[in-house]
């Protein structure tokens, strides 16, 4: 087996929040080697976003705090890196595309002066230097008359070419691990295809690993290589692309793959949403967190907590329900 | 139902950004184009799908109906009245009835604000709802309805995720009973199940209400599942809008072809037997549009008289399309 570039083990966050405290990110590992991509799958609020922030100990404190697990990265585990430390590995070795550009873009600043920024920061850049390649790199994710709109405003840019921006400072650096969380949800599919295959092409040209995640499924299913499913903060189902789509074991991706709507399917028909609510994380139950909405539920179901195991070869799940 | 009035009329709409240079003296170099001559109508209860290139001016659109963005040309009529000049004041009873679900969720949200009140304020400002009780109620109703407990109401913005905000926009847009919804990227952050739970949403008050809709979405099965019409834009302009049947079946323009073959499908095998087509070339800007047809640099069927001349929409029955080829 390759040498891990990326080891997470048992992560945990949790919130104080008026109801007390929530986990949420519960538990969570998985390993990711070099060149790879992972994708993360899971429903809205399932813990995706803080995941990849605790990864970067990017959680605001307070309200929020990492309580336990690791995060090794390069033989180094991040969890217990010094604050300048994690500041020399931002944006640098680790970059990171937020899923809301305009709360991680700086509205009073141009884009060239944003995207150029880590090359002065981390490679010593001059301003100069840094500009031209800004323009670049903003050419590189199709922003059309780049050498111009450098001098923008993230106001002036629409809502994809923002998130283009971001993409294009994440990968000023040429870092060894880029996360990406929704990074082509404001794109449409010609612009998202180019900018999934720029990704993919570092990947392959750099070595570089992406953690891509993402709620849409044809984009999973065309560029990741193994996928993760999150419920509740928790890891449900990891396995190759292929099998997860093949055979999905976990009751909640079978719903999640059902709900998804088909361009093959007649139209009229109403879509089919996972029934009852999502989880809430203040008050979880003791078993398995889908139990309450899950079809198949069986007794043990809501007094145990199951761990993955692997059902099949390479693939894992954390569910006691025999999947026929 | 093609005799019905339309509820939203636009014509000729032109939105330009003027683009300076220069510290000390400031003088306009051009101009983004961002909408260049769109002309599309809503009728009541329809719902119109806008797809196309990011930076095509989607948005721009949906923020000019609404005149939040100022008309550079064009007409923009409501429910019969040209509010394309109108006060403030003549405005304010159509801003109740045209909501907007914005694309940035986070910068349309109050942070100081908990969600209650961002759900209850445009009811006060539009006196709808008597008590504080009745407005808080209904808050808590919205929530339950785009999928969030309702005991989330007295929480704060960024205690909650990408798609628990972007359904905090649509309980808020939903509160004031509209009779038209620009949805710019409504479901563009929620995973597929929740999009489920709110597209069929969007179908029920549709049916209840016969609310109308300007859909905005880049995700074509989406667009699919919920328009009776769809418009492409390309670089500020229409070049194909059809009945969503005809489209799908037969896309007429070449850019509208090139985007639905780009579309992933969620199954791996099928994807990788798959040919990769997609729209290669230089994406040109609205700064300095082509000249003649603006697709014509990356069109795989350009002749010479695409670059010279501008092709008009023209209508071919179901299908208008703007293309010299077709
Ligand atoms: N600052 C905070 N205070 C309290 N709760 C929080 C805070 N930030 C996140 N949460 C909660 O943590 C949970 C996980 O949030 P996260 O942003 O990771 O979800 P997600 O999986 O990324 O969802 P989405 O797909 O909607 O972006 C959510 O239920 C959210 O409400
Ligand atoms: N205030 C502004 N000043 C200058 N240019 C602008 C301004 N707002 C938008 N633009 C430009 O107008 C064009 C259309 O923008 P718009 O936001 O309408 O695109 P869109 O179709 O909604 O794209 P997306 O799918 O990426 O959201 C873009 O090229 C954008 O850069
Ligand atoms: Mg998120
Ligand atoms: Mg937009």
């Amino acid at each position: 087996m390759a040498e891990m570039l990326l080891q997470v083990r048992n992560l945990t966050t949790r919130f104080r929040t008026e109801a007390g405290w929530v986990t949420a990110v519960d538990d969570v590992s998985f390993d990711l080697a070099a060149g790879e991509t992972l994708a993360i799958v899971g429903e809205s609020g399932s813990g995706k976003s803080v995941t990849a922030l605790s990864m970067l100990r990017l959680i605001p404190r307070p309200p929020g705090e990492i309580t336990g697990g690791s995060v090794v990265f390069e033989g180094r585990d991040l969890c217990q890196a010094t604050d300048a430390e994690m500041q020399a590995i931002r944006g640098n070795r680790i970059a990171m595309i937020f899923q809301e550009p305009m709360t991680s873009l700086n509205p009073s600043l141009t884009l060239g002066v944003q995207v150029g920024e880590p090359l002065v920061l981390h490679r010593g850049a001059n301003w100069a230097a840094a500009f031209a390649k800004a323009g670049e790199l903003l050419g590189r994710v199709r922003i059309p008359d780049a050498q111009a709109r450098v001098r923008a405003y993230p106001h002036q840019m629409s809502g994809g070419q923002r998130q283009r921006a971001m993409i294009a400072m994440a990968l000023a650096c040429q870092p060894r691990l880029i996360i990406a969380d929704e990074p082509t949800t404001a794109l449409d599919v010609t612009v998202q295809a180019q900018i999934l295959a720029l990704l993919k092409e570092l990947t392959r040209e750099t070595g570089a690993a992406l953690i891509l995640i993402t709620h849409d499924l044809g984009v999973v299913a065309r560029y990741a290589d193994r996928v993760a499913v999150m419920y509740g903060g928790r890891m449900v189902e990891t396995a190759s692309a292929r099998d997860l789509y093949k055979h999905p074991l976990h009751p909640y991706t079978r719903g999640l793959l059902a709900s998804i709507p088909r361009l093959d399917a007649p139209t009229g028909q109403k879509l089919r949403p996972i029934e009852g609510q999502p989880p809430d994380l203040a008050r979880m139950p003791a078993g398995c967190a889908f139990q309450p909405r899950c079809q198949v539920a069986q007794p043990d179901c809501t007094a145990t907590r199951p761990a993955m195991t692997e059902a099949r070869p390479q693939h894992w799940k954390a569910c006691f329900v025999d999947a026929a | 139902m093609p005799h019905d009035p339309p509820l939203l009329s636009v014509e000729g709409l032109k939105v330009h950004f003027p683009v300076h240079a220069g510290v000390i003296r400031r003088r306009q170099v051009g101009a983004v184009k961002a909408v260049d001559g769109v002309s599309f109508t809503v009728r009541p209860g329809e719902t119109l799908g806008l797809v196309g290139e990011s930076g095509c001016g989607k948005s721009t659109t949906g923020l000019a109906v609404l005149r939040m963005q100022a008309a550079s040309a064009g007409r923009i009529v409501f429910d019969g009245t040209d509010i394309t000049h109108s006060s403030r004041a003549a405005l304010r009873p159509f801003r109740r009835r045209m909501q907007m679900i914005y694309q940035d969720p986070f910068g349309a949200l109050d942070p100081r604000m908990t969600v209650a009140d961002i759900i209850a304020e445009p009811m006060i400002v539009h006196n709808i709802g008597t008590s504080r009780a009745e407005r808080r109620d209904r808050a808590q109703d919205l929530l339950a309805m785009v999928g969030l407990r309702p005991d989330m109401a007295t929480r704060y913005v960024h205690e909650f995720s990408g798609g628990q905000r972007q359904r905090i926009g649509i309980a808020r847009a939903l509160s004031m009973q509209p009779d038209l919804l620009i949805c710019d990227e409504p479901v563009s952050a929620l995973d597929v199940s929740i999009q489920a739970q709110i597209v069929n949403l969007f179908e029920s008050l549709q049916d209840r209400f016969g609310l109308a809709y300007l859909f905005i979405a880049h995700d074509l099965a989406v667009v699919r599942h919920m328009s009776d019409r769809i418009a492409v834009m390309y670089l500020g302009k229409i070049v194909e809008i059809a009945g969503r049947d005809a489209l799908y079946a037969r896309p007429l323009h070449p850019y509208s072809q090139a985007l639905l073959a780009s579309i992933a499908i969620p199954d791996p095998e099928l994807e990788a037997s798959r040919p990769q087509i997609s729209v290669t070339g230089e994406v040109p800007g609205a700064l300095n549009p082509p000249s003649g047809c603006r697709f014509h640099p990356r069109c795989p069927r350009a002749a010479a008289v695409c670059a010279r001349e501008e092709p008009v929409l023209r209508d071919l029955g179901e299908q208008a399309v703007a293309c010299h080829l077709v």
